[in-house]
């Protein structure tokens, strides 16, 4: 599959950019794309990796599939925990206590702000901030835009920089404290023990509710006087990258963090916005294409998940990315903190509402009254930074709700045959797994995460996946240093 | 080197000290070490894995990540938490691995899929000096580092021994870099630290323990490894035998549910059968383990998982 590009990049020309690999993601993600007069005029996304989940879970006890499919990724384990286990409440038909689905709450929530901080500081900020000249943080790219380049004014430049590379070691700590969080009724991070099918393990008791609070305290601390803050101040460098980026527009989410005992409510609420519309969520009308993926139906089309097929075939002609193509009513959706802060449309922190006004003279009360500037690379990690605080607020309240020495498990009966589908949103997006059971084994398990939300391939219509579109009209001034590429793939947290 | 000589002991002996680990601690050692990090840098790379390895790894606090960073290791390639990427990432690397040949670390973490000529994993592309791109497959990179390195350390269970990826179902040929190393005829000497994610202090402590051996093999023995190519620092007792419910085992006190108080036997717990000192090393800078929690689950052996699954059956 080698193919030659066009070195010199003169004006009319379309110049191939292959990024192989596109780091500081987690997985083997490659992106090529054809700039024309310095901007992006089409896009390919290249998932490199295959495990086979699918298969190596097929006739295992259903309760041994929180375990596995948290190997999916090291980063959001929980989420992956998350949505098997509400598969497996949803199949075994067993009801989580109270206390069961807050302390689940607790630990999804902590490590919500582990991967936040994560990803802003540690994956996406070397973007940004110029880090000290050693490994790992060179080489870097010759002409990398940063934030030392875009302010003229050398002592503000050094100043602002420091202020960024401080809270980047700073964050270090941060994360860890947060995985101590999950760890606290979790057992361990990453891969955590504690939820299983029917609730969790661990009774809270009241000290360790007191230390989770503890650090809890500190992390909000970090949240609102520097995350947030960094964010708008970064912004304000970063102007262009406001309207850079936009994409389909189209967001989907299936909600997160359960409010009620029987799921009802939720803190993000489900919700698709579609061609300038809000409407309700149907899971029938999900379906997941292969045309362009290494993948074998054994029918033409879509299929709905709960008929999903997972036969690889790495030479199948014209395909070019492991990750298969879903689409909600046909449509490419974009998920991730945009799409549930669209879609929810929570009142933006204090922070954020100051800065907003003083920095950009906006008025914002709500996310929603960002406009269009939501839509766009700076958009999407100010909804992500938004998304900690808001998340922070709800834990605030579980802390108050988790009861001290109460159950927080129904030991379930495995029935001989059943189904059922886990909804749920990981940090980078929307979620499903959907779990069928026969002679009490699994027969069928099929996960829909973000990365296949976001960074799928060409459907059957031959629609661009969401971040393949939302490369298109990227600029790319300096075609040795296609710098926004990869700051637009990192926005979305792939 | 700003790694302090308490911190250092914490991270070796979880409070427990034996010779090895006195030797270790020396402090030559922590003298060698920054000269160790100065003259044999580490290309950590991935291929079937969940980033767990290196997300665990940042949750060290004997050193703390940001000292083993800037200060501890010289990490020239990791596809999470290096600046560089694409092209330039990947050149880098090559260009590393031939300036220090014989004397870099390789890390490998995630397990090497051989079906398909490996394209169950492509890793990166280059391009050659007609400008055209070709992709390079986990099982070429492996291929073409592993003999230049000084030492190969297989991170997690995944590259250890296969693990999640070559479970039973596998249709990819996960393999483990043992096999993959006796299938090749490759001879660098190879370290595994397991672990369905492992521990950051076994991480380190392993890195440090390896430095310290190739600058001076004489005052620091390679550390004792056991028939699973794991240093026995780390993995040498089983968690059973240590568990604080130990003595409910003994006396057949089993937790009815997970709530209940009681040994977890018959939940599934996997410690028997499991070497570890998460028993007393604990998890998350001390706060939990899996044991207490719920059930061991027996993530760094070799028959993890499908020797150790159902997880939640008792063996
Ligand atoms: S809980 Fe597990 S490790 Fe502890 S005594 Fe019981 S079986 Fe052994
Ligand atoms: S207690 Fe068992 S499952 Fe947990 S980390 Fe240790 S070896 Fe792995």
């Amino acid at each position: 599959m080698s193919q030659a590009t066009t070195p010199h990049g003169g004006a009319g020309d379309t110049v191939r950019i292959p990024i192989d690999p596109v780091t500081r993601i987690e997985g083997h993600l490659k992106v090529e794309v054809e700039v024309k007069d310095g901007v992006v005029v089409d896009a390919r996304c290249y998932g490199g990796m295959f495990r086979g989940f699918e298969q190596i879970l097929r006739g295992r006890d259903p309760r041994d599939s929180s375990q596995i499919v948290q190997r999916i990724c090291g980063v959001c384990p929980t989420a992956h925990c998350t949505a098997s286990v509400m598969a497996q409440d949803a199949a075994f038909g067993v009801k989580t206590p109270t206390n069961g689905r807050i302390v689940r709450n607790l630990i999804f929530g902590a490590n919500y702000l582990q991967s936040h901080i994560l990803h802003f500081y540690h994956l996406a900020a070397l973007d940004y901030v110029k880090g000290p000249d050693v490994a790992p943080f060179v080489p870097r790219y010759t002409n990398a835009d940063l934030i030392t380049d875009r302010i003229k004014d050398k002592t503000k430049a050094d100043s602002t920089n420091k202020y960024g590379l401080d809270q980047y070691l700073k964050a270090l700590e941060v994360r860890r404290i947060c995985h101590e969080m999950v760890a606290m009724f979790g057992g361990r991070m990453p891969h955590v023990q504690g939820m299983v099918g029917g609730g969790t393990t661990q009774i809270p008791t009241a000290e360790r509710i007191a230390d989770y609070a503890a650090r809890f305290k500190e992390v909000l601390k970090f949240v609102t006087d520097e995350y947030l803050p960094l964010i708008y101040t970064l912004g304000s460098v970063y102007t262009d990258l406001f309207a850079t980026g936009v994409g389909y527009k189209n967001v989907i989410s299936f909600g997160v963090f359960p409010l009620d005992d029987d799921g009802k409510t939720s803190l993000h609420k489900p919700g698709v916005y579609i061609d300038g519309k809000d409407e309700p969520f149907d899971p029938k009308l999900i379906k997941e294409y292969v045309k362009y993926s290494f993948f074998d139906y054994s029918k033409p089309g879509g299929l709905h998940y709960s008929e999903g097929e997972t036969n690889p075939n790495p030479d199948k002609a014209g395909a070019y990315s492991f990750v298969k193509a879903p689409r909600y009513k046909d449509k490419p959706c974009e998920a991730g903190p945009l799409a549930r802060m669209w879609i929810t449309n929570p009142a933006i922190s204090p922070v954020g509402q100051k800065l907003l006004k003083e920095l950009y003279g906006i008025e914002a009360k709500n996310f929603r009254d960002l406009g269009d500037k939501a839509f766009s690379i700076m958009g999407r990690h100010v909804a992500r930074a938004e998304e900690t605080y808001f998340v922070a607020q709800a834990i605030e309240k579980w802390l108050k709700e988790v009861k001290p020495e109460a159950e927080t498990y129904a030991k379930p009966e495995i029935p001989d045959s059943a189904e059922g589908t886990g909804f749920t949103e990981a940090p980078r997006g929307s979620l499903l797994h959907y779990l069928k059971i026969k002679d009490k084994k699994i027969d069928n398990y099929q996960v829909v995460s973000a990365t296949l939300w976001n960074c799928n391939p060409r459907d059957d219509m031959g629609q661009r996946g969401p971040v393949e579109q939302a490369l298109i009209g990227v600029p790319v001034p300096d075609i040795k240093n296609p710098v926004n590429v990869g700051r637009l793939i990192r926005a979305f947290d792939p | 080197m700003s790694l302090s000589r308490r911190e250092f002991v914490k991270l070796c002996s979880a409070g427990v000290a034996g010779l090895s680990i006195s030797r270790m601690c020396h402090p030559g050692v922590l003298h060698a070490m920054t000269e160790g990090a100065k003259k044999a840098p580490v290309l950590w790379v991935q291929g079937q894995g969940c980033t767990g390895c290196s997300v665990s790894l940042l949750n060290s606090v004997h050193p703390r990540i940001k000292e083993i960073l800037l200060d501890v290791i010289s990490l020239e390639f990791h596809p999470t938490v290096m600046g560089s990427e694409g092209t330039l990432a990947v050149e880098h690397m090559y260009a590393v691995a031939d300036k220090f040949k014989g004397n870099f670390f390789l890390l490998v973490e995630g397990a090497i899929p051989t079906a398909k000529e490996g394209r169950y994993c492509i890793v990166g592309e280059t391009t050659d000096a007609k400008g055209h791109h070709k992709e390079i497959t986990m099982m070429e990179l492996v291929r073409e580092l592993a003999p230049k390195a000084l030492a190969t350390v297989g991170i997690g269970t995944c590259s250890a021994y296969g693990g999640i990826p070559a479970a039973r179902g596998n249709v990819t040929g996960a393999t483990s870099l043992k096999d993959f190393f006796e299938h090749e005829k490759i001879k660098t000497l190879l370290v595994n630290v397991p672990g369905c994610p492992p521990h950051p202090d076994w991480m380190v402590g392993t890195l440090v323990a390896a430095w310290s051996h190739v600058l001076n093999p004489k005052e620091h023995p390679l550390p004792e490894l056991d028939d699973s190519g794991r240093p026995m620092l780390f993995y040498g007792e089983n968690i059973h035998e240590n568990c604080p419910y130990v003595e409910l085992y003994d006396k057949a006190q089993f937790a009815p549910t997970f709530t209940k108080p009681g040994c977890k036997a018959e939940l599934g717990c996997k410690g028997p059968s499991t070497y570890a000192d998460c028993f007393k090393r604990r998890w998350n800078n001390g706060i939990n383990w899996c044991v207490e929690n719920a059930v061991c689950i027996g993530c760094v052996e070799p028959d993890f998982p499908d020797g150790k699954s159902p997880f939640y059956v008792a063996e």
